[in-house]
């Protein structure tokens, strides 16, 4: 019984945070300079005064916020978050055509950087002051300390410009749509975009894993097991004891991948949430903003529930403690 | 030499080098960056360190521009909003239970989106510049600050120090000011020093994307988003050293943080 309602717990606060999350947007929307009706008519158009009031009217600008609000919140329980200003579509549909490859980049990035980086902070725990683990380490707190953009412009320089190997940006060949466009075709143009990404976010969970590993290797069991003959430590105490702090270390990353994606995507011209609500935000597209902000916020908080119900499933310490707790 | 005075020189040094950042780059004035056709798109040299960009500019002033208006916004943004976590911090350490459930609430929110699509929201609908910069990278900084303060404050709360003082019939000033602030304060600069950062990181980002500093400023993210361009003309030095000498500059103070964690925390002091 206390687990169900540790998980209820969990996913009523995550109900609790997107509802948030919806408020906190859309009163910064509403009380921000940028004037709708101009983005909606575009900048060369002249309004006459009556025009102008019978939009307000027509779009119920009138209303009190707290009424727009209501409004809002009604369609967007029915999954209608309005018209973009810049597509002349509806949000919805423009995010459903970006989410797959953003999710794409994204996924990618998480089980790429995830394993690669747990292995090698396994690797520089255990040879911990060997040349290796120097080396290693140097280059992880480097590229922690590295802009995701600029990672993104050395690999276009090195790989596009002068090796040849990659396009430079455009998610599709010249001269074929998008119909057009094969699986292999959109899998080679991600492949940069993923490689910047992963990049910038092994550090974080190799440089974890490292410490996890000493500390685990200075404990009293190993030092035990050790004096008993074990063989495999590594395996048998290491594994078991780092694992469940680095899963937890990079679903807590899942807001930054994202983050990390939108800036990859710019750099690559990649057709994912990310570049669009760039240019949504340049533009002015006031409800593609709060649409592509509060899809995001669902993922990560989804996210962050996986993690807690993974953690929970995985360590029996976690899940004794919240029986007593 | 020991490990604390070996500290106190590599702080020192960093230090001066920020300082000496910063003064050249208010040294270096519009005039020395004007166009120049004369000498455009050249390869670094002995005259043009970084070379020269499509106009002329040299790329050595106005990296070092650049890098001086990255540390102000830096410093600034990360100063505010190293106030909003003390403020923060304090009390959900000190009040009642309900103010830190509300904390906790706001926090998750500031960590639920990422915080780069959050800056580009406050900065929008702030009006963008260095006005919406500064405001959007305070707002979303504070969070893990905040949460050291919190738990320190509740830990010395509770020691028997201040319980004794307290019985002495020492009054809440007195205690704040002798039990409370130094215990907090050395948590609260290596904080503020490692957001620091994290805040010039981010100000590049988000310029880079166009939210931030205006086109005509001196900044690493508008000289690597214009370097973009020139990119497949094998202009690869337009980008390759503003964002070097950005990444030395992180990575220095990252190093400050450290030294000054091994300085200030009384756990390492005695080593």
């Amino acid at each position: 019984m206390k687990i169900f309602n540790y998980i209820m717990n969990n996913f009523i606060k995550m109900i609790v945070l997107i509802i948030l999350v919806c408020i906190v947007t859309f009163t910064l929307a509403v009380n921000s300079p940028i004037d709708p009706i101009r983005q909606y008519v575009g900048s060369g158009v002249t309004l006459s005064v009556e025009q102008r009031e019978s939009i307000e009217e027509y779009w119920g600008l009138n209303d009190t916020k707290l009424e727009r609000f209501q409004k809002w919140a009604y369609n967007i329980m029915h999954g209608d978050f309005g018209e973009s200003l810049i597509y002349r579509k509806s949000v919805m549909s423009v995010i459903k055509d970006k989410a797959m490859s953003s999710l794409f980049l994204m996924i990618c990035t998480f089980i790429v950087s995830g394993a690669v980086g747990y292995l090698l902070g396994l690797i520089m725990g255990k040879y911990r002051d060997s040349i290796l683990d120097k080396i290693l380490k140097t280059i992880c707190v480097t590229f922690s300390a590295t802009p995701t953009f600029w990672v993104g412009i050395l690999m276009l320089m090195i790989f596009s410009v002068k090796l040849n190997l990659f396009p430079i940006g455009f998610s599709i060949p010249i001269g074929k749509t998008m119909e057009d466009v094969n699986f292999y075709e959109k899998v080679y143009h991600a492949i940069l975009p993923i490689i910047t990404l992963t990049l910038v976010f092994i550090p974080n969970i190799a440089l974890h894993t490292r410490s996890k590993t000493i500390d685990v290797l200075q404990s009293d069991f190993v030092l035990f097991a050790t004096a008993r003959g074990e063989k495999s430590i590594m395996i048998n105490h290491v594994i078991k004891n780092t694992v469940i702090p680095a899963i937890t270390i990079q679903f807590g990353s899942f807001s930054e991948i994202f983050g990390g994606s939108v800036l990859a995507e710019n750099v690559f011209s990649y057709p994912g949430l990310g570049s669009t609500i760039v240019d949504a935000g340049l533009g002015g597209d006031i409800p593609l903003l709060l649409g592509i902000t509060i899809i995001i916020a669902i993922f990560v908080f989804i996210g962050n529930f996986i993690a807690d119900m993974l953690c929970m499933a995985m360590n029996p310490m976690v899940r004794e403690e919240n029986i007593i707790g | 030499m020991d490990r604390r005075k070996k500290s106190k020189l590599i702080s020192i040094i960093i230090v001066a080098i920020i300082i000496l950042v910063m003064l050249l780059g208010t040294l270096i004035t519009e005039d020395m960056l004007s166009t120049n056709f004369k000498d455009k798109n050249q390869f670094p040299s002995f005259e043009h360190p970084f070379g020269t960009d499509w106009l002329g500019r040299d790329m050595f002033l106005r990296t070092v521009k650049g890098l001086r208006n990255s540390l102000v916004i830096g410093s600034l943004a990360s100063l505010i909003s190293s106030i909003i976590a003390i403020i923060v911090g304090g009390l959900a350490g000190t009040m009642p239970k309900w103010v830190d459930n509300i904390v906790r609430i706001i926090i998750d929110l500031v960590m639920g989106i990422p915080h780069l699509i959050l800056i580009i929201l406050i900065s929008i609908f702030v009006g963008r510049g260095t006005k919406g910069i500064l405001i959007g990278v305070a707002l979303t900084h504070w969070v893990s600050l905040a949460r050291i303060v919190r738990s320190e404050v509740l830990q010395v709360r509770n020691e028997q120090y201040i319980k004794i003082s307290r019985r002495f019939g020492k009054s809440n000033w007195y205690i704040f000011k002798n039990h409370m602030i130094p215990v907090v304060l050395p948590q609260y600069i290596i904080g503020l020093v490692l957001m620091f950062p994290h805040a010039i990181l981010h100000e590049a980002s988000v310029t880079f994307l166009g939210f931030g500093l205006s086109p005509e400023t001196a900044a690493i993210g508008i000289i690597l988003s214009e370097s973009m361009k020139y990119l497949i003309s094998g202009m690869w030095h337009l980008a390759f050293f503003p964002g070097l000498v950005l990444v030395i500059l992180v990575l220095l103070i990252n190093k400050l943080g450290e030294n000054l964690s091994l300085i200030l925390n009384p756990h390492f002091t005695r080593e």
